[in-house]
């Protein structure tokens, strides 16, 4: 039986404590029994060939799924977690600014027109905005989607492989993100490139 | 152990049903039926109470020990509920000449609660196994066990208004040994069913065990 | 209240969707209507009116029944399901924003169903309006619920009936009683009693539902 318990339960300031955490459904192991600690304002990279649970593992950090054995601690609120995983997670029948409007309302984010707005221009979707996201190539969708996740300035970011759907542009502004964030956040991120992240990173992972 | 002493009370309840009780005066050997077809419906409520409760356990305790139980007593109370059916149906056409009666309320409701459960296994089939699948298998086991008193409800309602009916049938007027026969006989079902549910659980687990064995031992 | 204020986001971006995609409502409009003419000609001359009544409540719940299985399509469509339940709003929520929604194209539909019947067969009284509004709420709960557990399974579409039927019948008679009964309060009260009972369990479970 796992368990995976909210803010507050943790002792030492940190955010994340992980101890033999593992996940199966059913007969299949998704994710091998992990053990780790994470301190305010690292930086985590995870690596792990495909199927080692990458994927998993940051599901079960942000609370989409519960570990079935081993204890899991994540300190930080279901509001100020940021979560990028493989869909970008909008309606394609909405346009950007209502996908945002969206999430801006049920994060109760702040200001939220003004940070919208500042956050659809840093990514370059400010003359897209009042278009469906249906229409967004894979590219554009992945940048809605980082919009989505910096929106309501999350403590902790987890973003699964972030890198693979941008195009150049979209991952020269994730790397000005991330470099700016470093400082003040806590990041979590899966990769099959570490090295793009490399002087960054603060921790290390490897999921066998 | 356990299953030796059901199979004595299943052995006694027979010879007290065939052998001892009373030939009812109306209905004559037909009667007889209701020493199972009535403890056969009661165990089956029992069962599928039981499936909630362990569904109830399951999604408060999030332990994935209860999925299992749950879905055994659910599956033992479905059996048992085509058997109410069978042994119902055998009744009236004994009784009235009908194989189906749909003034019996009892009937009617087992066979919408058939429906209903026969749904929540093709549910379960078409999930991947998982939490998932052991949460909504859960969720779905609470609305069966509600269903029931708005189904009997509503089919006494309907009865009354929609299909107001012609026969009325009196209760059986039961005598001190046909009462002591029925409680021997329910007893009975209940011991059987609990035996075949304690059964088959043993057996599910052992065949998950022996998977987490094999696993074990070639990763 | 935050609830309500989420509750009343959620159903305002279902609504704009419809309206944007206009595939939904259209669909069970032309259903429901279809539904009622096909019934004429499978009432045979010198039937009762009563069965009449018995017929719109079968076109009413298929009806639903095409709308629910379409329910959840957008969120399944981009993964959006998993965006909502990260959020900080009770997952309940999530639950009783649809089925607002649902509930509205509901409404909707038989706005247009039972005039058509009205024409068709025989005039609709008061107490089979107030039915129809009551079993709506417990169509709209139960529905929408079980539309997400359906949306997981393999089976997708396939199995929303199957789960929603056997739950169905009681609105049925209660439906069908209020119509024709000549003292529908009892059976209003019990769609009422319905409601309450499995918009709470709704309620409770929806949770359950959508985490892992």
């Amino acid at each position: 039986m796992g368990a995976r318990t909210g803010a507050g339960a943790l002792g030492g300031g940190l955010v994340i404590s992980a101890r033999a955490v593992e996940r199966r459904y059913g007969r299949k192991r998704a994710l091998r029994p992990v053990d780790f600690e994470l301190s305010p304002r690292s930086f985590l990279v995870v690596t792990g060939a495909n199927g080692s649970g990458k994927t998993t593992l940051l599901r079960l950090l942000v609370g989409l799924a519960a570990p079935t054995k081993g204890e899991l601690e994540v300190r930080v609120q279901r509001g100020a977690l940021g979560y990028l995983g493989h869909e970008a997670l909008v309606y394609r029948d909405l346009t950007a600014l209502e996908n945002l409007d969206l999430y801006g309302r049920l994060y109760r984010v702040s200001e939220r027109r003004e940070r919208i707005g500042m956050l659809l221009e840093r990514f370059g979707l400010w003359d897209v905005r009042g278009e469906r996201a249906g229409s967004f190539s894979r590219g554009m969708l992945q940048r809605l989607a980082l919009c989505r996740t910096l929106l309501h300035d999350p403590e902790l970011l987890v973003l699964d492989e972030p890198f693979a759907a941008l195009d150049a542009d979209g991952a020269t502004l994730l790397d000005r993100q991330l470099a700016d964030l470093r400082e003040t956040r806590t990041i979590v991120l899966s990769t099959h490139e570490p090295e793009r992240v490399e002087r960054l990173c603060s921790d290390r992972l490897a999921l066998t | 152990m356990l299953a030796a002493l059901t199979a004595m009370l299943v052995g006694s309840s027979l010879v007290l049903v065939f052998l001892v009780a009373p030939e009812d005066a109306d209905q004559g050997l037909s009667q007889k039926i209701f020493y199972f077809h009535v403890p056969i419906a009661l165990t089956a409520y029992a069962c599928f109470g039981l499936g909630a409760y362990k569904a109830l356990l399951l999604l408060w305790r999030k332990d994935e020990r209860y999925d299992l139980e749950s879905y055994v007593a659910i599956h033992q109370g479905t059996i048992f509920g085509v058997l109410t059916l069978a042994t119902g149906s055998i009744w009236a056409k004994a009784s009235w000449g009908h194989w189906w009666l749909w003034s019996e309320n009892q009937l009617v409701l087992f066979l919408v609660l058939f429906l209903f459960y026969t749904a929540y296994f093709m549910l379960r089939f078409s999930l991947e196994e998982g939490p998932r699948r052991a949460n909504i298998s859960a969720v779905y086991a609470l609305f069966g066990i509600v269903l029931v008193p708005v189904s009997f409800l509503a089919i006494r309602l309907a009865e009354n208004v929609i299909h107001p009916t012609v026969f009325t049938r009196e209760g059986p007027q039961m005598t001190g040994t046909m009462f002591f026969t029925f409680c021997v006989a329910w007893v009975a079902i209940s011991s059987l069913a609990y035996t075949l549910y304690r059964v088959e659980l043993l057996g599910k687990r052992v065949d998950s065990n022996l998977r987490e064995l094999r696993e074990a031992l070639t990763s | 209240m935050r609830y309500l204020a989420d509750v009343a986001t959620l159903a305002r971006k279902d609504l704009r969707l419809e309206l944007r995609a206009r595939d939904t409502l259209p669909a069970m409009l032309l259903f429901v209507v279809s539904t009622l003419v096909v019934f004429r000609f499978a009432l045979p001359e010198g039937a009762d009116e009563l069965a009449a009544q018995g017929l719109l409540w079968v076109a009413l719940v298929f009806t639903a029944l095409l709308g629910l299985a379409r329910a959840w399509a957008p969120e399944r469509e981009s993964g959006a399901l998993e965006g909502l339940v990260l959020a900080p709003t009770d997952r309940s929520a999530i639950w009783l924003g649809k089925s607002a929604a649902v509930f509205v194209f509901l409404a909707a539909v038989e706005l247009v169903a039972l005039p058509a019947f009205a024409v068709f067969f025989a005039p609709v009284d008061l107490s089979t309006v107030v039915g129809v509004l009551l079993a709506n709420l417990g169509i709209c709960a139960i529905g929408t619920l079980l539309a997400a557990m359906a949306a997981v399974s393999r089976t997708r579409e396939l199995i929303l009936p199957l789960l929603f039927l056997p739950l169905a019948i009681p609105l049925v008679v209660g439906g069908v009683g209020a119509s024709i009964s000549e003292e529908p309060e009892q059976f209003l009260a019990f769609l009422g009693l319905y409601d309450a009972v499995f918009a709470i369990l709704c309620w409770a479970s929806f949770e359950y539902v959508v985490s892992e």
